[in-house]
């Protein structure tokens, strides 16, 4: 049987992301396929010379919009470490939550998207509506649907008041509902598992070998998860990860299914226990020094006199922010990053890894990226050999693929 | 096989979920970054804006008493209007509109004069 050499994307139709595959195939059976990155490199990591290590915050939340508030918990952690900062516990149970949600909303993209790849129009669409009712979250308590830009060094920019938290949980009963409504059909329906039983499989000892990270790996049996490394408030949280056993697309779509009724209950649990107090750390006040944390927000003619006033020490300082609704709370850092560290935290396609370096300046050294799909390309071209080529798009999905993490 | 008929009554019996756009507009949450506004007469053009900006939009020329922003290249972040000594930055919860050309917002104001200046001016 003569081979033949398909090219499969950078732009395909069933494919969201410019990932490029040579496809050897023979008749309609793939042999192989070799992988070619590099269409949407940006040089992210080179930006750490040239903006400060506060302004890489914003930057490393661009290297991927669906897991933004990821990669920066994730920065902020490590410089955190560097610098030696102790996080409020207020502040580590709102960055939970706002993790979670990311991974939510990830999670239903992935699964609108999955269904879109084998023809299940009217089940992504029913994903994408539940994923809507996420999105007003985001906003109503970031101030942005997608990059929602809330983690400081420190802690976070944001905090939740009572009858948001009150409200988030109301609208997480109905996503939970409207979710539950369509276990079914996801996990059980004839079509989706035509599509996705027995294909791409990969085995325990392939996802150990081929290092896969994510629902790739616990889909294949592995019960692991950065997450119980105990970042944030994760170590208050016990949860078990979500295993399946099959390691084919079926397996690992059910894995991202129940992963995000699972981010349901930890929201619940973390609203549920988290403390009162500051959501930001002045880093004066670490040191030793006294002096009063500006908080800027609602109480604005407060707070402009505060400012204003050129004997800040006689004029009383508000007081700290306990019942602020969204209140913003700006954080005064000191001193500067000189140490390396290395931090993971576990997004939505898997576990993510920082490298950091600072030299005592204001501009790191080195920022270290590594992203889960990257992890996962390795295991994706083990499962693809002997599938169909009209298999590949599911298969290529079923990592869920994030090139523009994979390239920065 | 019949997986999503409850799901496919349910959405037949209920209102729609999407919106006619031009006509129902969704209005979009408190504390919504949306437009970057300066109340020029409060800025003191001391530049804090431009040095923390992440995404280097904003140009501060405190000599001339000009504030320029490109709004093309702004992330919305918020973090000017954070670290703004007077609070004349501030974020309105509506979209910037639409436009068809690269347009740069250019605001003049009055720069801050120095002690000296003020003293020989009195």
């Amino acid at each position: 049987m003569a081979r033949t050499i398909l090219p499969f994307g950078p732009q395909h139709p069933v494919l969201p992301e410019p990932l490029h595959l040579k496809l050897t195939i023979e008749d309609e059976t793939v042999v192989e396929a070799l992988p070619t990155l590099g269409y949407v490199h940006r040089g992210l990591e080179k930006l750490c010379e040239i903006r400060d290590f506060n302004q890489m915050i914003q930057i490393v939340e661009r290297v991927c919009g669906i897991c933004s508030c990821l990669h920066a918990l994730c920065y902020c952690e490590g410089v955190e470490q560097i610098m030696g900062v102790e996080v409020p516990p207020r502040a580590k149970y709102l960055r939970t939550i706002w993790g979670e949600l990311h991974r939510m909303h990830s999670h239903l993209l992935w699964l609108g998207l999955f269904a879109d790849a084998f023809g299940f129009e009217s089940l992504f669409m029913q994903f994408w509506r539940i994923r809507e009712r996420i999105m007003d979250i985001m906003e109503a308590t970031c101030g942005n649907r997608v990059v929602v830009s809330v983690n400081v060094i420190g802690g976070t920019r944001r905090d939740l008041s009572p009858e948001q938290c009150q409200w988030i949980e109301q609208q997480l009963a109905i996503s939970e509902k409207e979710l539950k409504q369509l276990t079914s059909t996801i996990l059980n329906d004839y079509t989706v598992k035509k599509r996705t039983v027995g294909k791409g499989v990969l085995t325990k000892e392939q996802a150990y070998q081929l290092g896969a990270v994510g629902p790739t790996l616990r889909g294949s049996g592995w019960a692991q998860d950065a997450r119980q490394t105990g970042y944030a408030a994760f170590d208050e949280l016990g949860f078990d990860p979500i295993v399946e056993y099959d390691g084919d697309s079926y397996a690992r779509s059910a894995v991202r299914f129940r992963e995000t009724l699972q981010s349901i209950d930890i929201v619940r649990l973390a609203i549920a226990r988290m403390p009162a107090g500051e959501t930001a750390t002045n880093i004066e006040g670490v040191m030793g020094d006294d002096t009063p944390q500006p908080v800027s927000g609602e109480r604005g003619d407060m707070m402009q006199a505060y400012k204003r006033d050129k004997r800040r020490r006689t004029v009383a300082a508000p007081p700290p922010n306990l019942d602020l609704p969204s209140g913003l709370v700006s954080v005064k850092v000191k001193g500067k990053p000189d140490g390396e560290a290395v931090t993971r935290v576990e997004q939505p396609r898997g576990e993510l890894l920082y490298y950091l370096k600072g030299n005592g300046s204001k501009y790191m050294d080195r920022v270290r990226i590594r992203t889960p799909t990257f992890a996962n390309i390795p295991p994706l071209l083990a499962m693809l050999p002997g599938c169909e080529l009209a298999d590949v798009p599911v298969l290529v999905l079923s990592i869920d693929p994030c090139i523009s993490c994979t390239e920065r | 096989m019949f997986n999503m008929t409850k799901n496919v009554v349910a959405n037949l019996l209920t209102k729609s979920s999407t919106r006619l756009y031009p006509f129902t507009v969704r209005g979009h949450f408190e504390g919504f970054r949306g437009t970057l506004v300066n109340n020029i007469d409060e800025c003191i053009f001391c530049r804090t804006c431009q040095i923390k900006c992440p995404s280097q939009c904003i140009t501060v020329d405190n000599k001339a008493g000009t504030w320029t922003c490109d709004p093309m290249a702004c992330v919305y972040c918020g973090i000017c209007v954070e670290v703004c000594p007077t609070s004349c930055l501030s974020m309105t919860k509506e979209h910037r509109p639409v436009t068809t050309e690269h347009e740069t917002i250019f605001l003049q104001g009055v720069p801050k004069k120095k002690k000296k200046e003020e003293a020989a001016t009195e």
